[in-house]
């Protein structure tokens, strides 16, 4: 099985420095040393396992060295930065290890731009040596893009050319949206398996800056300086340690401290239910900062978020995950509340970012969600988020007088604090037909139970307690009999309504021509140029157009 | 504008009619001789050398010989004569018509190929332009400049071929092949052992011997090539490089008969007392051996690679030498691979053959490699002395492929790095062994004179004597 787990002092194929503000990632990568047998990372070349240790890194920088403004990508070889995504990897994979492969390193890149946006945390791309696919595509995703000017080294996405795949870790997506490259030179670009040397790939705004060898250092370090200094993050803060999480995998599921997946291997299903926050929590930064990796928080995000990346690599047949959470409400709100208070705290704020990748992840988790509003359930505030993640909320409905009726709550992490990868709070997505809503449902005091949150569409269904268990059985019976690749489309499709980003682009458009193209026999058949390539064998194409 | 092109640039392209390559070389030529006054020998350009002149490529005109002046060298564009009848010789488009101009698919591939080639052309005249100052004879200063202005024309030739078949991106390449400089930090050569200066004459004539055959092996395989003005460039660049080897051939045997003389006369092998008396000991020779074969090794690329697998399958490159195999296609063939075990010692490797190509020609180059040691080791035996100088293995102190960064002794047994490091020292030329060898170095300028630690060649150039003033200093 596939784990998430990483710490620098085991890193092969990172180096991570901090030298006061600006921390150094230097991408070295141990030829040797694939996640998986049959390939060689040559060139600066990565698996998952290589981004599995970028990721680690990114999360280290955001927690255990806050006063870091500024991060510089780099390479430690010699005239290479980094050739992107191995090929033989990629050509040796199964069409979902593809798919989930890229889906990771695309949410990478995208936290690259979230933290920059939100947090303060600047990025820069020193691009000291060639630079091929998904190598640029990593620095596209970073603030500043610098590159060496040797009159040898070049940048490009060969991925259309040479391998008859796309550039799908955001490449097209950014050239033209974010880069805004004119069309038809990112066309020329994209076609081109040689790419472009410095000069041009400043003067087609591929890259930001150019400087010859001598000088390069001094620029990547001026550059550095400069968006460490504007970097909202504080330059005196000491961080927290993330510790090994605490964790337990069975044949039966995986339990956290806090989350708890238990799998229905023949229902083709789990059920991941989420602890409210328990005894005596804190309520100031310096409390929050003594607890640390244990404040319930961001306990609960790193949790979630390995739950999800473990059941995605390793439980593809899991098709639906039900979505339940236990504890006390009040607790959950009360948390909520010391967020808001102090969510300029450097802690906190990292904090809400984690659990707004964490959110995102599950939005793009290619699984059907339903939310199950049970008795003895907690979904207020932050964890009714989970319930609006979810494809549908089933909440149960009780006669009146009923002792402990299932309420759900709003606060203030409902309006705005954890926006999708459309820019849009779930709740806005939910409503996107009537915006007053948005303003009745923030004058909402108190909780409610199933009747008035059917009513404000807070719900999709509340069947009552006699009805139940044969309601939420048959819906979950339902979903899963239904055709996986169908329901993966579906819920893609209605997820994000609303404006389009550059993420939901990525992950809506560029994904999904990707994934497509990963299955077609030009890709991937026989003769597919993936398959084919490095043996020497020319892609046979279908020339067909479809 | 009047320009006999004919007469300036000896060519058999039909340059005088053809408006692209006027355009193009108008624009290239001055540049050219700007980066030759610039980067090419110093010091030299205005006297008169003895060069070799080709201006046609038939038996009369390719080596037309008179003195001079380097910059008024008449650098031409010379290709094989066509034949007719030539097919496509290896990979999948096996047997069908060779191309005449660059398919569309494999522009960027060929383009990048004749860039690589073509940027270690004045990489060599940028690294070996201070020798002038230390040559050994007359007779090896002209030696060096017919290498460099022959270097100077394979840029020619590669710069034809991307005038004329590449468009405005091929002209831009062009430009850059004198943009960028040997050694220099800010735009160095393509390939990094082309930056690394050359500034004693033993590591010139192990460069002509070992690098420059590495040349030949590439020129080789392109001589293979489906795209047929390449193949015909790279066949008349050939009959060119053949000289450069037999400098460095010819160079290393007389420098060893030199050393076997004083040997003889102080009747030791002591390599101090071989020293002191001027000549330079077989331990040295042997260090340089090791260091350039080794360095020249890398050269090949990777023993399995993906690029030399595509090149060979789209009928870009072939193997040196092609039609001595039997099978054109080299499908579901394999290669049995040398790869270290992980346990200190060695193993076999089954890998598909189009993958083994770069190490096809690297052992076909190792083997070319061999004969002048034969040669060199007969005339000690023949001197009488019992040693023998020798090739290290081609495991020995490579930076790339399988055994690359693995520490081995000379023999490819692995050693631990510890090890390796303690005894580097005395395998590799040492800075001692170095500044020795630079302390040898002292310009000779008369006429059949030769400084102490070489003997003389056996005959001189073009059937004229040793003494004869090959190059006309004042």
């Amino acid at each position: 099985m596939i784990t998430f787990d990483a710490v620098p002092e085991e890193y092969r194929h990172w180096a991570l420095s901090v030298d006061g503000r600006v921390a150094t990632l230097a991408m070295d990568v141990d030829e040797d040393g694939g996640l998986r047998p049959g390939y060689k990372l040559k060139l600066n070349s990565y698996d998952l396992g290589v981004d599995i240790e970028l990721y680690d890194a990114l999360q280290r920088i955001r927690f255990e060295h806050p006063a870091v403004g500024c991060v510089v990508l780099t390479s430690g070889k010699e005239r290479m930065f980094c050739s992107g995504a191995n090929i033989y990897m990629l050509g040796q994979s199964s069409h979902a290890w593809k798919v989930n492969f890229c889906k990771f390193t695309n949410e990478t890149r995208n936290g690259l731009e979230d933290s920059s946006a939100h947090d303060g945390l600047k990025f820069i791309a020193a691009l000291n040596g060639t630079t091929a696919g998904g190598g640029y595509e990593v620095a596209l995703a970073c603030d500043e893009i610098l590159m060496v000017d040797d009159r040898s080294s070049v940048v490009s996405l060969p991925e259309v050319p040479l391998l008859g795949v796309l550039p799908g870790t955001g490449g097209l997506t950014r050239v033209v949206d974010k880069r805004k490259v004119r069309r038809d030179l990112a066309d020329m670009f994209c076609t081109s398996a040689d790419g472009v040397r410095a000069d041009r790939a400043q003067e087609w705004g591929l890259v930001d800056a150019i400087a010859k060898p001598a000088d390069f250092p001094a620029l990547v370090k001026t550059r550095a300086t400069a968006l460490a200094d504007g970097s909202s993050r504080p330059a005196d803060a000491v961080g927290i340690k993330l510790k090994k999480l605490d964790r337990k995998i069975d044949d039966a599921g995986y339990r956290y401290s806090h989350v708890d997946v238990a799998f229905d291997r023949a229902g083709r299903s789990a059920t991941v239910t989420i602890q409210a926050p328990a005894g005596e929590q804190p309520t100031d930064p310096e409390a929050i900062q003594a607890a640390g990796d244990r404040w319930w928080p961001l306990a609960l995000a790193r949790e979630l978020d390995d739950a999800l990346l473990l059941l995605r690599t390793n439980e593809l047949d899991l098709g639906l995950l039900i979505l339940k959470t236990r504890g006390d409400a009040a607790a959950v709100l009360a948390a909520d509340q010391t967020m808001l208070a102090h969510r300029d705290h450097w802690l906190v704020r990292e904090t809400v970012g984690y659990l707004r990748r964490t959110f995102a992840r599950l939005d793009v988790t290619s699984r059907s969600l339903y939310a199950v509003v049970d008795q003895g359930s907690c979904f207020a505030g932050l964890l009714y988020e989970l319930a609006l993640a979810s494809d549908r909320i089933y909440m149960l409905a009780l006669p009146e007088g009923d002792e402990n009726p299932p309420e759900l709550q709003l606060d203030g992490f409902n309006f705005g604090l954890l926006p999708m990868v459309n820019g849009a709070s779930r709740l806005q997505t939910r409503f996107l037909g009537d915006p007053t809503t948005i303003a009745r449902l923030e004058a909402l005091k108190g909780p409610l139970t199933a009747e008035p949150a059917l009513a404000a569409g807070l719900v999709t269904l509340a069947p009552d307690d006699l009805d139940w268990d044969d309601e939420i059985r048959l819906a979950i019976e339902e979903r899963a009999s239904l055709s996986p690749d169908a329901l993966t489309g579906l819920e893609a499709s209605l997820r994000f309504a609303g404006p389009e980003t550059v993420w939901t682009k990525v992950f809506g458009r560029l994904s999904a021509w990707q994934n497509w193209v990963f299955i077609r026999p030009n890709a991937t058949g026989e003769r597919g140029a993936l398959k084919v390539f490095g043996t020497g064998s020319k892609a046979q194409f279908n020339f067909e157009r479809v | 504008m009047g320009i006999n092109y004919q007469d300036r640039i000896p060519n058999n392209v039909d340059l005088g009619s053809n408006r692209t390559l006027q355009r193009a070389l108008e624009h290239w030529q001055p540049e050219f001789l700007k980066w030759w006054q610039d980067l090419g020998p110093t010091d030299y350009q205005a006297k008169d050398v003895y060069l070799r002149t080709a201006t046609s490529v038939d038996a009369k005109g390719w080596a037309t010989y008179g003195h001079v002046r380097m910059p008024d060298y008449r650098w031409g564009i010379f290709l094989a004569e066509p034949d007719a009848n030539r097919r496509v010789g290896f990979g999948d488009d096996f047997g069908k018509e060779v191309w005449q101009q660059v398919p569309g698919e494999h522009r960027s591939t060929l383009r990048r190929l004749i860039v690589t080639q073509g940027d270690t052309e004045p990489a060599s005249v940028e690294q070996q332009r201070l020798l002038g100052h230390t040559a050994p004879s007359l007779y090896d200063l002209r030696n060096l400049f017919q290498v460099n202005v022959e270097e100077g024309r394979h840029l020619w030739a590669m710069v034809y071929l991307l005038h004329a078949y590449f468009g405005r991106d091929g002209r831009e390449e062009a430009e850059e092949l004198l943009t960028r400089h040997s050694g220099d930090g800010d735009k160095p050569r393509i390939l990094s052992t082309f930056n690394e200066p050359i500034s004693d004459w033993l590591s010139f004539f192990m460069f002509t011997y070992f690098t420059d055959r590495d040349g030949k092996y590439q020129l080789k395989s392109l001589a293979e090539s489906s795209f047929d003005p390449l193949a015909r460039t790279c066949s008349f660049m050939l009959t060119e490089e053949a000289h450069h080897m037999f400098v460095g051939d010819t160079g290393i045997a007389r420098i060893v008969r030199r050393t076997l003389e004083v040997m003889k006369e102080l009747g030791t092998d002591d390599a101090a007392a071989v020293r002191h008396a001027g000549a330079i000991d077989l331990g040295t020779i042997q260090k340089y051996i090791n260091f350039w074969f080794s360095s020249a090794l890398d050269l090949f690329g990777a023993d399995q690679s993906s690029n030399a697998a595509s090149y060979f399958a789209n009928g870009l490159k072939g193997r040196p030498d092609e039609a001595q195999y039997e099978d054109h296609l080299a499908l579901d063939q394999t290669y049995a691979l040398e790869m270290p075990n992980g346990e200190g010692g060695v193993k076999l490797e089954n890998i598909p053959l189009r993958n083994a190509m770069n190490e096809v020609s690297r052992m076909s180059y190792v083997k070319d490699c061999e004969i002048g040691l034969t040669r060199w080791n007969r005339l000690i035996q023949k001197a009488g002395f019992e040693a023998r100088l020798a090739l290290p293995s081609p495991r020995f102190r490579r930076s790339n492929g399988s055994w690359g960064n693995v520490p081995t002794d000379l023999t490819g047994r692995p050693i631990s790095q510890a090890d390796y490091d303690a005894r580097l020292g005395d395998w590799l030329p040492s800075d001692t062994d170095r500044g020795f060898i630079c302390s040898l170095m002292r310009s000779v300028t008369e006429p059949g004179k030769m400084a102490a630690w070489i003997a003389p060649p056996d005959r001189g150039i073009n059937a004229m004597p040793v003494e004869y003033e090959y190059v006309r200093l004042n």
